[in-house]
């Protein structure tokens, strides 16, 4: 397979929350990139920093108390957070558009959707008429397999079932032919007949307009059917990072071990589930040392008094665990699988 | 077994009228729960899975009484609860308690949790005030607190950690069947896990029977010994879980085990797609409720609604594909096509 290019990299990207009880760091020296093309998920449960760093992207992170206070977002090599409110607005919905949990949240119930659409073509598409942004608006929901889209058009969002809403913001995200689309955890609220049609929708068109989608989800199920790579979240930190197959096949951090362990199969029945013990910590508790330490049955010394570093373990494999560092690491493996 | 079980429903219905106009005139009903009728043995996980809107929790409510079946009879542990006063179904509810989905909503914020584990305690006048004491702590111990917690109020609790607290709560006056209406739902991922075996283990050890109502799949095979799934207010199949998660019967069964994504990247399967939404409760099509997205429809669906009838090994399935004269047809088809290959 080519190379192909980076569309999107986010390095040393620092978000920060500055609340009455502290500064809080939802997002803690996170570095990724989506390829042209590509699907990514990032995974993780709550509270660890994949929907703010995905609203950090979007440059639309809650501000105060929210504040980016490091790092660089380059899309197509142009540093996002140097650019102005105007600029962002440009590039938000035509290069980087989003789409979110609850569709009916982030539609204007008192406008139809022809309107809601329309606003968006012409505020990209500034020399285009009524008309033909309209035209354009049933187009889109065609291909998003809308029926009736002719009359859908003039209806309202509280008309629509939860599915079709979703399918009206893919529509409406994908307008201005974007280059990435974020989707924050677009399934989460639909009924699994329904997930299963969205998700074949957003296969599709990703195959189909080349557009690169960062999937946002708690759901490891929904991650092995549609993503090729796949970035684990834990406390604001990236933990692990590999494509889709090798995080199953071959999980290296005991976090994404256990994670995997602990969902139920509906394929056979286990007769024990494996569970992580203690709770996902408070994103700014943990000062010194591993995150995930306190809850890791193979933690050590050095977990606790050190910060591990998202290191390289094989091609395309990184994992921030002491166990893969040198010292933890024996011929065998690393050293606490080995000996267990 | 032979045993009697511990709680049989029959035609169980649940309709909630709808009133138009200044008079407040019944226009017609939202047939949440309609006909069902099941049994639950002793020590036994019967698990409800349908999608939103298919009466799975309306059905626990009504089990309950906190909703008045419109029709129907459950008959619990030999009695009769459609036909108890409200004291005597409140004294029954020592025996039949609920654990609910959203643990923050269902404990009051201004009591402590030492107090929200008394009441119930306090409502039964079960045992004296040191004795209350004493089993409260004692049960925050079996789900996997401590004694000091029993001074804090709910807010100072994780998710995981207030769904404990709601089944310690079930737990207070040693039921004996517990109604968990989609228990795991709100939590993440590695906290389900923690819950769902502290259910299996107190199962055991209290030698409860669980009613247990959740959206997803893998969660209830994982849990119970039988499962029933839903479909606007109808129950289209009932089984023991290994020959229904294997074998799936109806075609909407087949459709919601082949939606569900699987966590592994390199299992092909095969997907059963059905298309639209689910019709609403309050205009349910005619015939068999789910011909309008079947993609195995035939005309007698759409004309009569085909009854829950055991096919084989305890398996049931409410289809016109198994029902004798299309079983048929369907054998006729199959030998006609294998003779033209």
């Amino acid at each position: 397979m080519s190379e192909r290019k980076k569309v999107l990299e986010v390095k040393d990207l620092q978000t920060t929350f500055f609340t009455d009880s502290g500064a809080i760091p939802a997002v803690d020296h996170v570095d990724f990139f989506v390829r042209e093309g590509e699907v990514l998920g990032i995974v993780g449960e709550s509270g660890c920093g994949k929907s703010v760093t995905s609203l950090s992207v979007m440059g639309l992170v809650p501000k105060p108390p929210g504040k980016i206070t490091g790092g660089e977002i380059l899309f197509q090599g142009n540093d996002l957070l140097k650019k102005s409110e105007r600029e962002m607005r440009y590039i938000r919905g035509n290069d980087i558009a989003m789409i979110f949990q609850e569709p009916m949240t982030s539609l204007n119930p008192l406008f139809t959707i022809g309107n809601q659409m329309s606003e968006a073509i012409l505020i990209h598409e500034k020399k285009w008429s009524k008309k033909r942004a309209r035209a354009r608006a049933v187009e889109m929901l065609k291909l998003v397999g809308l029926p009736r889209a002719d009359e859908l058009i003039d209806e309202y969002p509280h008309q629509l079932s939860g599915g079709m809403r979703q399918r009206v913001m893919i529509a409406m995200a994908l307008v201005c032919d974007p280059k990435v689309l974020i989707a924050d955890e677009p399934t989460t609220a639909l009924d699994v007949t329904i997930q299963a049609q969205i998700l074949k929708l957003m296969k599709e068109l990703n195959t189909r307009l080349d557009t690169a989608i960062m999937l946002i989800t708690h759901d490891l199920g929904v991650v092995a059917e549609t993503c090729e790579r796949v970035i684990v979240m834990y406390a604001g930190q990236v933990i692990e990072e590999a494509s889709v197959k090798k995080i199953f096949e071959d999980p290296q951090h005991p976090y994404t071990k256990g994670l995997i362990q602990s969902v139920p199969d509906m394929r056979y029945k286990k007769d024990r589930l494996y569970s992580i013990p203690g709770n996902v910590p408070k994103p700014g508790t943990i000062k010194k040392g591993c995150k995930f330490a306190a809850r890791c049955e193979f933690a050590f010394d050095r977990c606790l008094a050190e910060d591990p570093a998202l290191i390289q373990t094989e091609t395309g494999h990184q994992t921030r665990c002491f166990l893969y560092s040198e010292e933890g690491v024996t011929q065998d493996g690393p050293k606490a699988f080995v000996e267990s | 077994m032979d045993q009697k079980p511990l709680l049989k429903v029959e035609g169980l219905k649940k309709y909630f009228p709808i009133k138009k106009g200044l008079l407040g005139r019944t226009v017609g009903h939202v047939k949440a729960v309609d006909d069902i009728s099941f049994y639950v043995n002793k020590g036994e996980t019967l698990g409800i899975v349908g999608e939103s809107g298919c009466g799975k929790s309306t059905t626990g409510r009504v089990l309950m009484r906190l909703l008045e079946p419109t029709e129907g009879t459950v008959e619990f542990d030999g009695k009769e609860l459609t036909s108890l006063s409200s004291s005597e179904m409140r004294k029954m509810r020592r025996d039949i308690q609920m654990v609910f989905q959203d643990p923050y909503a269902s404990l009051n914020p201004r009591h402590t949790i030492g107090k929200i584990l008394e009441e119930p305690l306090l409502v039964h006048g079960i045992s004296d005030a040191k004795e209350r004491k004493k089993s409260v702590i004692k049960f925050l111990e079996i789900v996997g607190l401590s004694a000091f917690h029993a001074k804090r109020y709910p807010h100072q609790f994780s998710g995981g950690q207030r769904q404990r607290i709601g089944i310690a709560r079930a737990l207070m006056t040693n039921p004996k069947l517990i109604i968990a209406d989609e228990p795991v739902s709100a939590l993440d991922v590695s906290i389900q896990a923690q819950v769902l075996n502290l259910m299996q283990d107190l199962q055991k050890e209290f030698d409860l029977t669980y009613i247990f109502i959740a959206h997803d799949l893998g969660v209830v095979r994982h849990i119970s010994d039988r499962v029933g799934v839903m479909y606007l207010g109808k129950m289209v199949e009932l089984a023991p879980s290994e020959q229904l998660y294997a074998t799936p019967l109806h075609p909407y069964t087949k459709a919601l085990l082949s939606a569900v994504p699987v966590p592994d990247p390199d299992y092909v399967k095969e997907q059963v797609m059905i298309d639209g939404d689910i019709p609403s409760p309050a205009n349910p099509p005619s015939g068999c409720t789910f011909h309008t997205r079947c993609p195995f429809k035939m005309d007698i669906c759409t004309k009569v609604s085909p009854q829950l009838m055991e096919h084989e090994n305890g398996q049931s399935v409410a289809c016109h594909l198994y029902s004798e004269q299309a079983g048929n047809d369907i054998e006729m088809k199959e030998k006609e096509m294998e003779g033209s290959l």
